[in-house]
């Protein structure tokens, strides 16, 4: 055999889990995908893909691009995880596709159809509130408190301790992360949101009717045991709160900075819908996940090894001007179907319905109650390893 | 190529090229045709590229799968015998003439 040519994945000194990259992403995402399909990040010794044909390909390959040793740094076929793996998200097929068909389930677009007056309605009651006090955080205030003001109770979760939810969120995320400030922070003060969630993914803690006893139900019906549906009530919780508060904070901080898009939803509120999935694309508020190679594979020309984790970015994907008009523009007509902000492939977020239906019935009741949306105060961006997303946005409503 | 009819819900028809192998949620996508929001991509999730299939052509397709079946549940028109998701349907050439009747609503 012929000596092997030379690697010629480009090598850049970027890291993207750090405070200099968290500022301006969009720079170094460029620098990325115009090194090549391919680059290594030397920082944390992984592959990157930042180009949207490479981001979905690897996607869209689960077999060669392995889940089951973890969708973050952390390899776990070397390292014990910080928590006991997902049974969906950190699964390959076959496991993965039983535990899957269960969570898409109990989120169809039937399900949804029967919650969504109970969401409108919610929507609506918070728009009212903010709107008689004009001035607030959209991110406290709005952001954070629709979606605590429907998602916990759609679960069937208890009142007490869900003020664990958030934090909780915050440190899955962070802890996909390489083992910087943020991840180790978050999880030496892990232990009381993890035994939060422990309890509350019990079947008996979980009110009849809810997301999470509707997955115990799944039990009885012989699809998932005993054992595994706490966890998947889990992927719930890590997953369903965070991300939405996100994207409607995303919705909205684009909405204040353009407009002419607020002026087209509000003569035209039918375009909630799409306006929510263009801030999805826009900000991408998961920003990385990571795969592991299962064998050697070719990414543009370059030879990945079996073993090697790659990082992809769907941030950068979803910005790629190979594959969008203007990709810098905040569009609320966009064709944006095909953007990798849920991700796609297999596993793809199950709960992106909850998150459209979230984004949909608020950025509707907004376009019809409030006339303008004016930033008022300092904007300041929250800090994680995965998610992108404001910590604060002050801004005064003017009603319609 | 193999020719796809779609019909929109005016009653226009709209006749299009098709690469083999693509599914009929792309091949309306690529098209620019507007009642096909397909928001999952093609993921069979979101149940949003539904449409009706010309009676003559519902036999010639494949089996809905389980998956499929659930998710049609969930689509906004109404739910025909007909009724099939775009991102399943594969175009073959045997499929040359297919015609999709469009929803006049996906959400």
């Amino acid at each position: 055999m012929a000596i092997a040519l030379a690697d010629r994945t480009p090598h850049l000194d970027i890291d993207p889990f750090s405070m200099e990259f968290f500022e301006d992403p969009h720079s170094a995402h460029e620098v990325m995908r115009e090194a090549g399909p391919l680059v290594y990040l030397d920082k944390w010794s992984v592959y990157g893909v930042a180009r949207y044909k490479e981001v979905h390909a690897v996607l869209n390959d689960p077999a060669t691009f392995c889940s089951s040793r973890g969708v973050g740094l952390s390899d776990f076929s070397k390292e014990k995880p910080w928590r006991p793996p997902s049974l969906i998200l950190e699964a390959d097929p076959p496991a993965h596709t039983r535990t899957r068909a269960v969570l898409s389930r109990v989120l169809s677009p039937a399900v949804m159809k029967q919650i969504r007056d109970r969401f409108a309605t919610a929507a609506e009651a918070k728009v009212d509130e903010l709107i008689a006090r004009r001035s607030f955080d959209a991110i406290a205030d709005l952001a954070e408190a629709y979606p605590l003001s429907v998602f916990p109770d759609a679960m069937g979760l208890q009142q007490h301790g869900r003020e664990n939810l958030m934090p909780y969120a915050g440190l899955v995320f962070n802890a996909f992360g390489p083992p910087n400030q943020l991840r180790q922070d978050a999880i030496e003060r892990s232990a009381p949101h993890q035994a939060y969630v422990q309890s509350q993914c019990q079947r008996e803690n979980l009110a009849p009717g809810g997301f999470g006893a509707c997955i115990h139900d799944r039990v009885d019906a012989g699809e998932i045991t005993a054992a595994e549906a706490p966890l998947l009530v889990r992927s719930l919780l890590s997953a369903g709160l965070d991300t939405t508060v996100n994207g409607i904070g995303a919705a909205i901080y684009c909405l204040a900075r353009f407009p002419e898009e607020w002026e087209r939803l509000r003569s035209d509120p039918s375009l909630a819908r799409n306006a929510f999935e263009e801030a999805v694309r826009f900000e991408s508020p998961v920003q990385t996940f990571f795969r592991t190679t299962t064998r050697d594979v070719d990414i543009g020309g370059s030879t990945v090894p079996e073993g090697e984790k790659v990082l992809m970015f769907l941030a950068s994907a979803n910005r790629d001007p190979r594959r969008w008009e203007n990709p810098e523009r905040y569009d609320i007509t966009r064709r944006t179907s095909g953007h990798v902000g849920f991700g796609s492939g297999i596993h793809m977020c199950v709960g992106q319905l909850v998150a459209r239906l979230e984004g949909e019935v608020l950025l509707a009741a907004l376009a019809r109650k409030v006339a303008a949306i004016e930033i008022s105060g300092p904007v300041k961006r929250r800090f994680n390893n995965t998610l992108r997303g404001l910590d604060s946005l002050p801004v005064t409503f003017t009603p319609a | 190529m193999t020719t796809v009819n779609f019909v929109h819900p005016d009653g226009r028809t709209q006749s299009v090229e098709a690469d083999d192998g693509q599914s009929a949620m792309m091949v309306a996508t690529i098209n620019g045709i507007d009642e096909i929001v397909a928001e999952c991509g093609g993921n069979a999730m979101c149940a949003t590229c539904h449409v009706y299939v010309d009676p003559k052509w519902v036999g010639e397709l494949g089996a809905v799968s389980d998956e499929e079946d659930a998710l049609l549940d969930g689509v906004a028109a109404e739910r025909s015998a007909s009724s099939r998701l775009s991102c399943q349907i594969k175009i073959a050439p045997g499929l040359d003439g297919l015609v999709l009747r469009l929803p006049d609503k996906q959400i």
